[in-house]
Protein backbone atom coordinates (compact mmCIF):
# COMPACT_ATOMS: atom_id res chain seq x y z
CA UNK A 1 0.00 0.00 0.00
CA UNK A 2 1.22 3.52 -0.85
CA UNK A 3 1.47 5.65 2.17
CA UNK A 4 -0.24 8.97 2.04
CA UNK A 5 3.39 10.79 1.84
CA UNK A 6 5.00 8.93 -0.53
CA UNK A 7 2.67 10.16 -3.50
CA UNK A 8 5.06 11.26 -6.68
CA UNK A 9 2.83 14.36 -7.25
CA UNK A 10 2.84 17.65 -5.40
CA UNK A 11 -0.69 17.31 -5.58
CA UNK A 12 -1.33 20.60 -2.86
CA UNK A 13 0.30 22.48 -5.62
CA UNK A 14 -1.77 21.65 -8.72
CA UNK A 15 -4.85 21.82 -6.38
CA UNK A 16 -3.82 25.47 -5.59
CA UNK A 17 -4.03 26.24 -9.70
CA UNK A 18 -7.91 24.88 -9.68
CA UNK A 19 -10.41 27.55 -8.58
CA UNK A 20 -13.18 25.42 -7.49
CA UNK A 21 -11.05 22.98 -5.34
CA UNK A 22 -11.01 25.98 -2.84
CA UNK A 23 -15.16 26.23 -2.34
CA UNK A 24 -17.10 24.78 0.12
CA UNK A 25 -20.43 22.95 -0.21
CA UNK A 26 -22.73 22.78 2.36
CA UNK A 27 -20.55 23.97 4.30
CA UNK A 28 -17.89 21.92 4.01
CA UNK A 29 -14.59 21.64 2.28
CA UNK A 30 -15.52 20.13 -1.66
CA UNK A 31 -14.08 16.59 -1.85
CA UNK A 32 -14.51 16.42 -5.78
CA UNK A 33 -14.86 12.93 -6.81
CA UNK A 34 -16.78 12.57 -9.91
CA UNK A 35 -14.00 13.54 -12.70
CA UNK A 36 -15.07 10.62 -14.88
CA UNK A 37 -18.09 12.55 -15.52
CA UNK A 38 -16.59 15.72 -15.97
CA UNK A 39 -13.32 17.32 -14.50
CA UNK A 40 -12.59 20.12 -13.39
CA UNK A 41 -10.89 23.11 -14.57
CA UNK A 42 -7.45 24.86 -13.85
CA UNK A 43 -7.10 28.55 -13.94
CA UNK A 44 -5.31 28.86 -17.39
CA UNK A 45 -7.66 26.90 -19.50
CA UNK A 46 -10.38 29.55 -17.13
CA UNK A 47 -8.63 32.08 -18.90
CA UNK A 48 -7.29 31.15 -22.41
CA UNK A 49 -11.40 30.92 -22.70
CA UNK A 50 -11.41 34.45 -21.09
CA UNK A 51 -8.74 35.58 -23.55
CA UNK A 52 -10.01 34.64 -26.65
CA UNK A 53 -13.36 36.71 -26.17
CA UNK A 54 -11.75 39.55 -24.43
CA UNK A 55 -8.60 39.78 -27.29
CA UNK A 56 -9.09 38.28 -30.32
CA UNK A 57 -12.89 36.50 -31.18
CA UNK A 58 -13.14 36.21 -34.39
CA UNK A 59 -14.34 33.43 -36.80
CA UNK A 60 -11.41 30.83 -38.11
CA UNK A 61 -10.75 30.41 -42.05
CA UNK A 62 -12.59 33.41 -42.98
CA UNK A 63 -11.96 36.45 -41.68
CA UNK A 64 -9.77 38.41 -44.18
CA UNK A 65 -7.98 40.45 -40.85
CA UNK A 66 -5.36 40.58 -38.47
CA UNK A 67 -8.18 38.95 -35.36
CA UNK A 68 -9.09 36.12 -37.60
CA UNK A 69 -5.33 35.60 -38.39
CA UNK A 70 -5.04 35.10 -34.37
CA UNK A 71 -8.32 33.10 -34.28
CA UNK A 72 -7.23 30.55 -36.85
CA UNK A 73 -3.66 30.50 -35.47
CA UNK A 74 -4.93 29.45 -31.51
CA UNK A 75 -7.41 27.09 -33.20
CA UNK A 76 -5.21 25.50 -35.63
CA UNK A 77 -2.19 25.37 -32.92
CA UNK A 78 -4.44 23.65 -30.54
CA UNK A 79 -5.05 21.10 -33.26
CA UNK A 80 -1.52 20.63 -33.46
CA UNK A 81 -0.94 20.15 -29.80
CA UNK A 82 -3.99 17.44 -29.50
CA UNK A 83 -2.26 15.81 -32.90
CA UNK A 84 0.84 15.44 -30.80
CA UNK A 85 -0.74 14.55 -27.56
CA UNK A 86 -1.94 11.52 -29.16
CA UNK A 87 0.82 10.60 -31.47
CA UNK A 88 -1.78 11.45 -34.70
CA UNK A 89 0.68 11.32 -37.50
CA UNK A 90 -0.30 14.60 -38.32
CA UNK A 91 -2.61 16.81 -37.15
CA UNK A 92 -5.00 16.81 -40.54
CA UNK A 93 -6.39 13.30 -38.45
CA UNK A 94 -7.91 15.74 -35.49
CA UNK A 95 -11.25 17.07 -36.44
CA UNK A 96 -12.70 18.82 -33.35
CA UNK A 97 -16.62 18.01 -32.46
CA UNK A 98 -18.44 19.25 -29.77
CA UNK A 99 -18.01 15.78 -27.46
CA UNK A 100 -17.11 12.04 -27.77
CA UNK A 101 -20.85 11.30 -28.43
CA UNK A 102 -20.25 13.68 -32.16
CA UNK A 103 -17.49 11.97 -32.72
CA UNK A 104 -18.63 8.41 -32.47
CA UNK A 105 -21.90 9.58 -34.27
CA UNK A 106 -19.99 10.64 -37.16
CA UNK A 107 -18.04 7.87 -37.69
CA UNK A 108 -21.06 5.06 -37.50
CA UNK A 109 -22.87 7.90 -39.96
CA UNK A 110 -19.60 8.15 -42.33
CA UNK A 111 -18.30 4.95 -42.27
CA UNK A 112 -21.34 2.87 -41.40
CA UNK A 113 -24.30 4.43 -42.62
CA UNK A 114 -22.87 6.24 -45.60
CA UNK A 115 -20.13 3.63 -46.11
CA UNK A 116 -19.55 0.58 -47.33
CA UNK A 117 -21.53 -1.47 -44.75
CA UNK A 118 -24.13 -3.92 -46.09
CA UNK A 119 -26.52 -6.14 -44.98
CA UNK A 120 -24.92 -9.18 -43.68
CA UNK A 121 -21.83 -7.71 -41.89
CA UNK A 122 -21.06 -7.29 -38.53
CA UNK A 123 -20.18 -5.36 -35.63
CA UNK A 124 -18.18 -6.43 -32.94
CA UNK A 125 -18.67 -4.68 -29.66
CA UNK A 126 -18.81 -4.88 -25.98
CA UNK A 127 -20.92 -5.36 -22.90
CA UNK A 128 -18.99 -2.93 -21.16
CA UNK A 129 -19.21 0.19 -23.76
CA UNK A 130 -21.18 3.73 -22.88
CA UNK A 131 -24.46 4.32 -24.05
CA UNK A 132 -22.09 6.70 -26.84
CA UNK A 133 -20.75 3.61 -28.11
CA UNK A 134 -23.65 1.46 -28.53
CA UNK A 135 -26.35 3.85 -29.44
CA UNK A 136 -24.31 4.95 -32.33
CA UNK A 137 -23.90 1.55 -33.86
CA UNK A 138 -27.74 0.69 -33.00
CA UNK A 139 -28.31 3.28 -35.85
CA UNK A 140 -25.98 1.26 -38.15
CA UNK A 141 -27.38 -1.97 -37.41
CA UNK A 142 -31.35 -0.60 -37.98
CA UNK A 143 -30.08 1.14 -41.07
CA UNK A 144 -28.13 -1.44 -42.59
CA UNK A 145 -29.41 -4.75 -41.24
CA UNK A 146 -25.54 -5.11 -39.63
CA UNK A 147 -25.60 -7.46 -37.55
CA UNK A 148 -24.20 -6.73 -33.71
CA UNK A 149 -22.07 -9.12 -31.44
CA UNK A 150 -20.92 -8.04 -27.82
CA UNK A 151 -17.78 -9.81 -26.36
CA UNK A 152 -18.69 -10.71 -22.41
CA UNK A 153 -16.87 -10.29 -19.34
CA UNK A 154 -15.41 -11.95 -16.43
CA UNK A 155 -17.29 -11.40 -12.86
CA UNK A 156 -14.68 -8.95 -12.02
CA UNK A 157 -14.51 -7.17 -14.87
CA UNK A 158 -12.32 -7.95 -17.24
CA UNK A 159 -13.28 -8.54 -21.54
CA UNK A 160 -13.27 -12.22 -22.38
CA UNK A 161 -10.97 -11.64 -24.84
CA UNK A 162 -11.69 -15.27 -26.25
CA UNK A 163 -15.42 -14.16 -27.33
CA UNK A 164 -13.12 -12.57 -29.83
CA UNK A 165 -11.55 -15.90 -30.96
CA UNK A 166 -15.08 -16.67 -31.95
CA UNK A 167 -16.80 -13.47 -32.95
CA UNK A 168 -14.33 -11.83 -35.09
CA UNK A 169 -14.70 -13.54 -38.56
CA UNK A 170 -14.29 -12.20 -42.33
CA UNK A 171 -17.91 -10.91 -41.85
CA UNK A 172 -16.72 -8.80 -39.35
CA UNK A 173 -16.81 -4.61 -40.68
CA UNK A 174 -16.44 -3.11 -37.35
CA UNK A 175 -14.70 -3.49 -33.87
CA UNK A 176 -15.47 -1.26 -31.59
CA UNK A 177 -14.27 -1.06 -27.73
CA UNK A 178 -13.95 1.53 -24.98
CA UNK A 179 -9.89 1.92 -23.87
CA UNK A 180 -11.08 2.15 -20.36
CA UNK A 181 -14.26 1.46 -18.77
CA UNK A 182 -16.08 4.39 -17.60
CA UNK A 183 -17.98 2.39 -14.64
CA UNK A 184 -15.27 -0.37 -13.46
CA UNK A 185 -12.16 1.26 -14.99
CA UNK A 186 -11.04 -1.39 -16.41
CA UNK A 187 -8.38 -0.90 -19.15
CA UNK A 188 -8.67 -2.73 -21.89
CA UNK A 189 -5.98 -4.06 -24.63
CA UNK A 190 -6.73 -2.15 -27.47
CA UNK A 191 -3.81 -2.45 -29.09
CA UNK A 192 -4.40 -6.56 -29.18
CA UNK A 193 -8.00 -5.78 -30.54
CA UNK A 194 -6.98 -3.38 -33.05
CA UNK A 195 -4.54 -6.15 -34.35
CA UNK A 196 -7.27 -8.75 -34.50
CA UNK A 197 -9.55 -6.42 -36.12
CA UNK A 198 -7.38 -6.00 -39.04
CA UNK A 199 -6.53 -9.52 -39.67
CA UNK A 200 -9.56 -9.85 -40.87
CA UNK A 201 -9.61 -6.27 -42.82
CA UNK A 202 -12.14 -5.38 -40.35
CA UNK A 203 -11.58 -1.19 -38.87
CA UNK A 204 -11.22 -1.08 -34.86
CA UNK A 205 -12.99 2.41 -33.09
CA UNK A 206 -11.83 2.81 -29.73
CA UNK A 207 -13.56 5.51 -27.17
CA UNK A 208 -10.83 6.87 -25.61
CA UNK A 209 -13.30 8.90 -23.15
CA UNK A 210 -11.83 7.47 -19.88
CA UNK A 211 -8.53 7.20 -21.22
CA UNK A 212 -6.70 9.95 -23.06
CA UNK A 213 -7.22 12.10 -20.02
CA UNK A 214 -5.63 9.92 -17.64
CA UNK A 215 -2.94 8.27 -19.45
CA UNK A 216 -0.36 7.92 -22.82
CA UNK A 217 -2.13 7.18 -25.53
CA UNK A 218 -0.19 6.46 -28.75
CA UNK A 219 -2.71 6.11 -31.83
CA UNK A 220 -0.12 4.66 -33.65
CA UNK A 221 1.20 1.95 -31.41
CA UNK A 222 -2.83 1.09 -31.07
CA UNK A 223 -2.89 1.24 -34.56
CA UNK A 224 -6.53 1.58 -34.40
CA UNK A 225 -8.64 3.48 -37.22
CA UNK A 226 -10.20 6.21 -35.27
CA UNK A 227 -11.01 7.25 -31.76
CA UNK A 228 -12.81 9.64 -29.87
CA UNK A 229 -12.58 12.01 -26.57
CA UNK A 230 -14.39 14.08 -25.06
CA UNK A 231 -12.11 18.00 -23.72
CA UNK A 232 -14.49 18.46 -20.55
CA UNK A 233 -12.77 15.17 -19.12
CA UNK A 234 -9.42 16.34 -19.21
CA UNK A 235 -9.41 19.41 -17.95
CA UNK A 236 -10.36 21.43 -20.76
CA UNK A 237 -14.30 23.49 -21.66
CA UNK A 238 -17.25 21.78 -22.88
CA UNK A 239 -18.57 21.37 -25.67
CA UNK A 240 -15.39 20.38 -27.59
CA UNK A 241 -14.62 16.81 -28.43
CA UNK A 242 -11.67 15.25 -31.00
CA UNK A 243 -12.45 12.84 -33.53
CA UNK A 244 -9.18 11.33 -34.49
CA UNK A 245 -9.27 9.31 -37.97
CA UNK A 246 -6.18 7.84 -40.09
CA UNK A 247 -6.54 10.29 -42.92
CA UNK A 248 -7.28 7.44 -45.86
CA UNK A 249 -10.29 6.14 -42.93
CA UNK A 250 -11.18 10.11 -42.75
CA UNK A 251 -10.69 10.93 -46.13
CA UNK A 252 -13.27 7.70 -47.61
CA UNK A 253 -15.56 8.84 -45.16
CA UNK A 254 -18.79 11.00 -45.48
CA UNK A 255 -19.34 14.38 -43.02
CA UNK A 256 -22.14 13.61 -40.60
CA UNK A 257 -23.00 17.61 -41.11
CA UNK A 258 -23.27 20.25 -43.65
CA UNK A 259 -23.16 23.59 -44.06
CA UNK A 260 -20.32 26.58 -43.91
CA UNK A 261 -16.37 25.45 -43.50
CA UNK A 262 -16.95 21.97 -44.51
CA UNK A 263 -17.25 22.46 -48.10
CA UNK A 264 -15.11 23.56 -50.76
CA UNK A 265 -17.24 24.30 -53.57
CA UNK A 266 -21.51 24.74 -53.39
CA UNK A 267 -23.81 25.11 -56.62
CA UNK A 268 -27.47 25.03 -56.78
CA UNK A 269 -28.22 21.43 -55.79
CA UNK A 270 -24.29 19.95 -55.70
CA UNK A 271 -21.83 20.60 -53.11
CA UNK A 272 -17.95 19.31 -53.17
CA UNK A 273 -16.48 18.50 -49.51
CA UNK A 274 -13.30 20.56 -47.77
CA UNK A 275 -10.06 18.39 -47.11
CA UNK A 276 -10.58 16.40 -44.48
CA UNK A 277 -10.51 17.32 -41.51
CA UNK A 278 -12.25 20.42 -42.07
CA UNK A 279 -14.98 18.26 -44.21
CA UNK A 280 -16.04 17.26 -40.26
CA UNK A 281 -16.47 20.96 -38.79
CA UNK A 282 -19.32 21.97 -40.29
CA UNK A 283 -20.62 25.56 -38.61
CA UNK A 284 -18.13 27.75 -36.69
CA UNK A 285 -16.26 25.60 -34.64
CA UNK A 286 -16.31 26.17 -30.71
CA UNK A 287 -13.10 28.42 -30.99
CA UNK A 288 -12.93 29.01 -27.27
CA UNK A 289 -13.17 25.18 -26.81
CA UNK A 290 -10.75 23.96 -28.74
CA UNK A 291 -7.60 26.78 -27.89
CA UNK A 292 -9.10 25.56 -23.88
CA UNK A 293 -8.42 22.23 -24.80
CA UNK A 294 -5.09 23.09 -26.47
CA UNK A 295 -4.30 24.81 -23.13
CA UNK A 296 -5.39 21.64 -21.16
CA UNK A 297 -3.00 19.66 -22.87
CA UNK A 298 -0.23 21.84 -22.52
CA UNK A 299 -1.11 21.69 -18.49
CA UNK A 300 -1.10 17.78 -19.00
CA UNK A 301 2.11 18.01 -20.93
CA UNK A 302 3.64 20.00 -17.98
CA UNK A 303 2.45 17.39 -15.39
CA UNK A 304 3.42 14.65 -17.56
CA UNK A 305 1.00 11.88 -18.58
CA UNK A 306 3.34 9.08 -17.15
CA UNK A 307 2.63 11.02 -13.95
CA UNK A 308 -0.93 11.45 -14.26
CA UNK A 309 -1.11 8.11 -14.27
CA UNK A 310 0.96 6.92 -11.42
CA UNK A 311 -0.87 9.18 -9.12
CA UNK A 312 -3.99 7.61 -10.34
CA UNK A 313 -2.44 4.18 -9.70
CA UNK A 314 -1.90 5.12 -6.49
CA UNK A 315 -4.64 6.62 -5.56
CA UNK A 316 -6.99 4.00 -6.66
CA UNK A 317 -4.54 1.51 -4.81
CA UNK A 318 -4.73 3.44 -1.67
CA UNK A 319 -8.60 3.95 -2.22
CA UNK A 320 -9.33 0.38 -2.35
CA UNK A 321 -7.24 -0.10 0.95
CA UNK A 322 -9.16 2.55 2.73
CA UNK A 323 -12.60 1.77 1.80
CA UNK A 324 -12.25 -2.15 1.96
CA UNK A 325 -11.98 -1.69 5.77
CA UNK A 326 -15.88 -0.04 5.20
CA UNK A 327 -18.09 -2.84 6.54
CA UNK A 328 -20.62 -3.69 3.52
CA UNK A 329 -18.17 -1.62 0.59
CA UNK A 330 -18.61 -3.86 -2.61
CA UNK A 331 -16.36 -2.76 -5.01
CA UNK A 332 -16.52 -3.70 -8.90
CA UNK A 333 -13.50 -4.23 -11.41
CA UNK A 334 -10.46 -5.72 -10.98
CA UNK A 335 -8.38 -5.71 -7.98
CA UNK A 336 -4.81 -5.21 -9.45
CA UNK A 337 -4.99 -1.00 -9.75
CA UNK A 338 -2.18 -1.41 -12.95
CA UNK A 339 -4.71 -2.91 -14.82
CA UNK A 340 -7.68 -0.21 -14.04
CA UNK A 341 -8.35 3.76 -14.43
CA UNK A 342 -9.07 5.71 -11.10
CA UNK A 343 -12.49 4.82 -11.23
CA UNK A 344 -14.34 2.94 -8.38
CA UNK A 345 -17.89 1.47 -8.63
CA UNK A 346 -19.30 0.31 -5.59
CA UNK A 347 -22.41 -0.61 -3.29
CA UNK A 348 -22.18 -0.59 0.20
CA UNK A 349 -24.56 -3.39 2.08
CA UNK A 350 -28.60 -2.94 0.58
CA UNK A 351 -28.27 0.87 0.93
CA UNK A 352 -29.28 2.40 -2.49
CA UNK A 353 -26.37 4.34 -4.48
CA UNK A 354 -28.82 7.39 -4.48
CA UNK A 355 -29.02 7.82 -1.04
CA UNK A 356 -24.80 7.24 -0.65
CA UNK A 357 -24.50 9.71 -2.75
CA UNK A 358 -27.32 12.40 -0.47
CA UNK A 359 -25.71 11.63 2.49
CA UNK A 360 -22.23 11.83 0.77
CA UNK A 361 -23.30 15.19 -0.65
CA UNK A 362 -24.11 16.73 2.84
CA UNK A 363 -20.48 15.79 3.51
CA UNK A 364 -19.40 18.20 0.96
CA UNK A 365 -18.53 14.78 -1.29
CA UNK A 366 -19.33 14.63 -5.11
CA UNK A 367 -20.03 11.13 -6.60
CA UNK A 368 -21.64 9.68 -9.21
CA UNK A 369 -24.77 7.23 -8.45
CA UNK A 370 -26.86 5.51 -11.54
CA UNK A 371 -26.63 3.28 -14.36
CA UNK A 372 -23.88 5.45 -15.39
CA UNK A 373 -24.98 5.64 -18.90
CA UNK A 374 -23.98 1.98 -19.36
CA UNK A 375 -27.27 -0.30 -18.82
CA UNK A 376 -26.35 -3.27 -20.39
CA UNK A 377 -23.00 -3.29 -18.39
CA UNK A 378 -25.40 -3.10 -15.11
CA UNK A 379 -27.69 -5.76 -16.03
CA UNK A 380 -24.13 -7.78 -16.23
CA UNK A 381 -23.31 -6.92 -12.86
CA UNK A 382 -26.73 -7.63 -12.12
CA UNK A 383 -27.07 -4.58 -10.03
CA UNK A 384 -29.90 -1.57 -10.73
CA UNK A 385 -26.92 1.06 -10.01
CA UNK A 386 -23.78 1.89 -8.25
CA UNK A 387 -22.13 4.19 -6.79
CA UNK A 388 -18.88 5.89 -8.42
CA UNK A 389 -15.82 7.82 -7.10
CA UNK A 390 -13.24 8.69 -9.86
CA UNK A 391 -10.29 10.43 -9.22
CA UNK A 392 -8.01 13.07 -11.01
CA UNK A 393 -4.77 14.63 -10.67
CA UNK A 394 -5.91 17.04 -7.90
CA UNK A 395 -7.33 14.02 -5.89
CA UNK A 396 -5.45 13.05 -2.93
CA UNK A 397 -5.41 10.23 -0.20
CA UNK A 398 -7.28 12.66 2.48
CA UNK A 399 -9.89 12.34 0.21
CA UNK A 400 -10.25 9.11 0.15
CA UNK A 401 -10.01 8.59 4.18
CA UNK A 402 -13.11 11.47 3.39
CA UNK A 403 -15.04 9.14 1.03
CA UNK A 404 -14.17 6.18 3.96
CA UNK A 405 -15.39 8.51 6.51
CA UNK A 406 -18.17 9.76 4.70
CA UNK A 407 -19.58 5.90 4.03
CA UNK A 408 -19.08 5.03 7.52
CA UNK A 409 -21.91 7.89 8.11
CA UNK A 410 -24.18 6.52 5.56
CA UNK A 411 -24.14 3.30 7.66
CA UNK A 412 -24.74 5.15 10.70
CA UNK A 413 -27.86 7.01 9.04
CA UNK A 414 -28.83 3.27 7.45
CA UNK A 415 -28.03 1.39 10.97
CA UNK B 1 -27.11 24.48 5.29
CA UNK B 2 -29.37 21.39 4.01
CA UNK B 3 -29.60 19.05 6.67
CA UNK B 4 -29.37 15.24 6.40
CA UNK B 5 -32.01 14.55 9.31
CA UNK B 6 -34.34 16.53 7.83
CA UNK B 7 -34.05 14.23 4.89
CA UNK B 8 -33.25 11.06 6.12
CA UNK B 9 -36.23 11.06 8.95
CA UNK B 10 -36.81 8.60 11.22
CA UNK B 11 -40.08 7.25 9.95
CA UNK B 12 -38.71 7.40 6.17
CA UNK B 13 -36.09 4.85 7.17
CA UNK B 14 -38.46 3.01 9.12
CA UNK B 15 -40.77 2.96 6.17
CA UNK B 16 -37.95 2.54 3.46
CA UNK B 17 -36.71 -0.95 5.99
CA UNK B 18 -39.98 -1.95 6.58
CA UNK B 19 -42.40 -1.18 3.56
CA UNK B 20 -46.90 -1.16 4.01
CA UNK B 21 -48.39 -3.09 1.60
CA UNK B 22 -45.62 -4.33 -0.56
CA UNK B 23 -47.30 -6.83 -2.45
CA UNK B 24 -48.73 -7.76 -5.05
CA UNK B 25 -52.58 -6.92 -5.30
CA UNK B 26 -55.10 -9.80 -6.53
CA UNK B 27 -56.92 -8.81 -8.54
CA UNK B 28 -56.27 -5.83 -9.24
CA UNK B 29 -58.56 -3.27 -11.33
CA UNK B 30 -55.53 -1.26 -12.44
CA UNK B 31 -52.34 -1.29 -12.03
CA UNK B 32 -49.04 0.88 -13.59
CA UNK B 33 -45.49 0.41 -13.44
CA UNK B 34 -43.42 3.64 -12.66
CA UNK B 35 -39.70 3.78 -13.71
CA UNK B 36 -37.00 6.47 -13.23
CA UNK B 37 -34.47 5.42 -15.61
CA UNK B 38 -31.60 7.65 -14.35
CA UNK B 39 -31.42 5.64 -11.00
CA UNK B 40 -33.18 2.20 -12.26
CA UNK B 41 -35.79 2.91 -10.07
CA UNK B 42 -38.99 1.31 -10.49
CA UNK B 43 -42.32 0.55 -8.64
CA UNK B 44 -45.67 -1.09 -9.88
CA UNK B 45 -48.69 -0.03 -7.98
CA UNK B 46 -51.78 -1.78 -7.81
CA UNK B 47 -55.00 -0.56 -7.04
CA UNK B 48 -58.82 -2.24 -6.06
CA UNK B 49 -61.20 0.05 -6.62
CA UNK B 50 -65.01 0.35 -5.11
CA UNK B 51 -66.69 2.93 -7.86
CA UNK B 52 -64.06 5.67 -7.90
CA UNK B 53 -62.96 5.26 -4.10
CA UNK B 54 -59.63 3.12 -4.07
CA UNK B 55 -60.52 0.24 -1.84
CA UNK B 56 -57.18 -1.33 -1.64
CA UNK B 57 -53.62 -0.16 -2.92
CA UNK B 58 -50.38 -2.19 -2.72
CA UNK B 59 -47.19 -1.54 -5.04
CA UNK B 60 -43.64 -3.72 -5.70
CA UNK B 61 -40.52 -3.00 -7.10
CA UNK B 62 -36.96 -1.31 -5.75
CA UNK B 63 -35.98 2.14 -5.43
CA UNK B 64 -33.61 4.25 -2.89
CA UNK B 65 -34.87 5.15 0.36
CA UNK B 66 -36.78 7.93 -0.54
CA UNK B 67 -38.65 6.55 -3.47
CA UNK B 68 -39.61 2.84 -1.25
CA UNK B 69 -40.92 4.88 2.28
CA UNK B 70 -42.58 7.37 -0.13
CA UNK B 71 -44.41 4.71 -1.75
CA UNK B 72 -45.40 2.97 1.34
CA UNK B 73 -46.79 5.81 2.84
CA UNK B 74 -48.46 6.83 -0.45
CA UNK B 75 -50.44 3.46 0.13
CA UNK B 76 -51.23 4.38 3.77
CA UNK B 77 -51.99 8.14 2.93
CA UNK B 78 -54.55 6.90 -0.47
CA UNK B 79 -56.26 3.90 1.11
CA UNK B 80 -59.90 4.31 0.97
CA UNK B 81 -59.59 8.04 -0.39
CA UNK B 82 -61.36 8.82 -4.15
CA UNK B 83 -60.08 9.72 -7.14
CA UNK B 84 -60.01 13.21 -6.67
CA UNK B 85 -59.07 13.36 -3.12
CA UNK B 86 -55.97 11.54 -3.97
CA UNK B 87 -54.90 13.53 -7.34
CA UNK B 88 -55.47 15.89 -4.74
CA UNK B 89 -53.21 14.97 -2.58
CA UNK B 90 -50.92 14.36 -5.07
CA UNK B 91 -50.84 17.90 -5.76
CA UNK B 92 -50.48 18.77 -2.46
CA UNK B 93 -47.42 16.17 -1.73
CA UNK B 94 -45.73 17.65 -4.81
CA UNK B 95 -45.90 21.43 -3.02
CA UNK B 96 -44.73 19.83 -0.45
CA UNK B 97 -41.41 18.08 -1.53
CA UNK B 98 -40.75 21.25 -4.02
CA UNK B 99 -40.57 23.66 -0.59
CA UNK B 100 -44.20 25.33 -1.75
CA UNK B 101 -46.56 24.16 1.04
CA UNK B 102 -47.88 26.91 3.31
CA UNK B 103 -48.54 24.67 5.90
CA UNK B 104 -46.90 21.13 5.83
CA UNK B 105 -48.04 19.69 9.17
CA UNK B 106 -51.80 19.59 7.68
CA UNK B 107 -50.29 16.65 5.06
CA UNK B 108 -50.24 14.43 8.34
CA UNK B 109 -47.42 11.93 8.11
CA UNK B 110 -46.78 13.11 4.60
CA UNK B 111 -44.81 15.93 6.21
CA UNK B 112 -41.65 14.40 7.06
CA UNK B 113 -40.95 14.47 3.15
CA UNK B 114 -40.38 18.37 3.94
CA UNK B 115 -36.68 17.97 4.15
CA UNK B 116 -36.84 16.57 0.35
CA UNK B 117 -37.15 20.12 -1.08
CA UNK B 118 -33.42 21.02 0.30
CA UNK B 119 -32.74 17.96 -1.71
CA UNK B 120 -34.20 19.14 -5.91
CA UNK B 121 -32.79 16.10 -7.43
CA UNK B 122 -34.08 13.69 -4.73
CA UNK B 123 -38.05 15.03 -5.86
CA UNK B 124 -38.27 12.75 -8.51
CA UNK B 125 -37.42 9.70 -6.11
CA UNK B 126 -40.20 11.35 -3.82
CA UNK B 127 -42.37 11.66 -6.35
CA UNK B 128 -42.12 8.42 -8.54
CA UNK B 129 -44.85 6.56 -7.10
CA UNK B 130 -47.02 9.24 -6.66
CA UNK B 131 -46.86 9.67 -10.67
CA UNK B 132 -47.40 6.14 -10.53
CA UNK B 133 -50.35 5.75 -8.49
CA UNK B 134 -51.73 9.00 -11.08
CA UNK B 135 -50.92 6.42 -14.57
CA UNK B 136 -52.64 3.26 -12.36
CA UNK B 137 -56.12 5.59 -11.73
CA UNK B 138 -56.04 6.92 -15.19
CA UNK B 139 -55.27 3.76 -16.48
CA UNK B 140 -51.72 4.47 -18.20
CA UNK B 141 -50.26 1.37 -17.54
CA UNK B 142 -46.65 3.10 -17.68
CA UNK B 143 -44.64 6.18 -16.76
CA UNK B 144 -41.17 7.40 -17.31
CA UNK B 145 -39.78 10.27 -15.29
CA UNK B 146 -36.79 11.24 -17.74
Amino acid sequence: MVSKTKLLMNVEKIRADFPILSRTVRGKPLVYLDSAATSQKPQAVIDSVSDFYSRYNANVHRAIYELGEEATRAYEGAREKIAQFIHARSPNEVAFTKSTTESINTIAYGWGIKGKLREGDEIVSTVMEHHSNHVPWFFVQDAKGVKMKWVGMSDDGALKMEDYDTMITKRTKVVTVTQCSNVLGTINPVQEIAKRAHEVGAICVVDAAQSVPHMPVDVQKIDCDFLAFSGHKMLGPTGIGVLYGKEERLQEMEPLMGGGEMIREVHLGIAKWNDVPFKFEGGTPNMAGAIGLGVAVDYLNKIGMDNVRQHEVELTEYALDALSDVKGFHGFGLKDASRRGGVISFTLGDVHPHDIASILDVEGIAIRSGHHCAQPLMERLNVPATARASFYVYNTPEEADRLAAGLRKVLDVFA
Amino acid sequence: MADLKALYQEQILDHSKNPRNFHKLEPADRTALGRNPLCGDQFTVYLRMEGDRIADVAFEGQGCAISKSSASMMTQAVKGKTEDEAEHLFDRFHDLVMGKEADPDSLGKLAVFQGVSEFPIRVKCASLSWHTLKAALESKGSISME
